[in-house]
């Protein structure tokens, strides 16, 4: 469905976010009338689902940045529901995954310094619902984060 | 240093997280504020650095990427070279979208996309197990991911 032209424009966008659409044209060698019509359609297709904001949570005041690794016990029917809508109303949390692996459940965590996050994980999550067991990786620096597909 | 923000900038760093291309008007129109004033909300929090990008959210699967990975992995040997040697290597594979490093039971977090399981272990075995300094390591494949609005919401 898709060709190199696609491709291409795709992976402009994902290396310079902001590019206008004349300027990812002129990159992708096509006219922008051409460029212009390609992302519409990838983005009716669904394929370019947008363009987000990142914020950076420690310019707010979120210093610590804790990534939960959850082992959950499954003899409960349900264990990942209710964890996963228990843990949804925890404002700390800005990030939820389940896993097919040794890990079942990562909650990634915020918090604006040590005494908060202690805080947080004893009043918030250490009282989530079905949990065996949790395992703390705590965000030293941020190496690669574009999360760029290799197109 | 942290900036103060109200109910109506955290408003707008939401929508903003949704949607960064929506003009400041269409912005405004939506949290009842004339276009000058959200562009003067946007621009302060640009400014103060709390929106520090953007990023471009693409369908993975529909692009042929099937399975992402995340990986912990420990270092063997650890030292300030090794470490450098490392982070320079592991961040110059394209299919490794997302590298933290990380304090507890592993050094380094990866998120790593792949087309499938076999080019995953392909990804896996050729290029990060044979990078200088690794040692242990666990993978784990994403069944299902959901960001929050966090604090802001």
């Amino acid at each position: 469905m898709l060709d190199d032209t696609d491709r291409r424009l795709l992976r402009y966008l994902q290396s310079d976010p902001s590019a206008s659409t004349a300027e990812l044209a002129d990159r992708a060698g096509v006219s922008p009338a051409v460029a212009w019509r390609r992302l519409d359609k990838l983005t009716e297709a669904g394929v370019l689902q947008g363009i987000e904001a990142v914020i950076d949570w420690r310019a707010l005041g979120f210093g610590v940045e804790v990534s939960l690794r959850i082992t959950l016990d499954k003899t409960q029917t349900n264990a990942f529901d209710e964890m996963i809508s228990a843990a949804r109303e925890v404002p700390e949390v800005i990030e939820i995954q389940t896993f097919l692996g040794r890990v079942d459940l990562r909650l990634n965590v915020l918090a604006r310094d040590m005494a908060h996050y202690t805080q947080v994980y004893r009043d918030r999550i250490l009282t989530l619902p079905h949990i065996q067991d949790i395992e703390q990786l705590m965000l030293v620096s941020m190496v690669k984060a574009d999360e760029a597909l290799p197109l | 240093m942290s900036l103060d923000l109200d109910d109506i900038d955290r408003a707008v760093l939401r929508e903003l997280a949704r949607d960064a291309r929506q003009p400041a008007s269409a912005l405004g129109r939506k949290l009842g504020l004339s276009q000058p004033a959200a562009w003067r909300r946007i621009k302060r929090l640009e400014d103060a650095n709390v929106i520090s990008g953007r990023r471009v959210r693409l369908d993975a699967t529909t692009l042929g990427f099937g399975v992402t990975v995340f990986l912990g992995v420990k270092l063997a040997t650890k030292g300030r070279t090794s470490v450098a040697d490392f982070e320079r290597a592991i961040t110059a594979i394209p299919e490794v979208q997302v590298v933290q490093h990380v304090l507890g039971a592993y050094d380094y977090r990866l998120r790593v996309v792949a087309r499938d399981l076999s080019d995953f272990e392909r990804v896996l075995r050729r290029r990060i197990m044979t990078l200088p300094g690794v040692g242990e390591v666990e993978a784990n494949v994403l069944l299902t991911e959901e960001q929050r609005p966090g604090p802001l919401g």
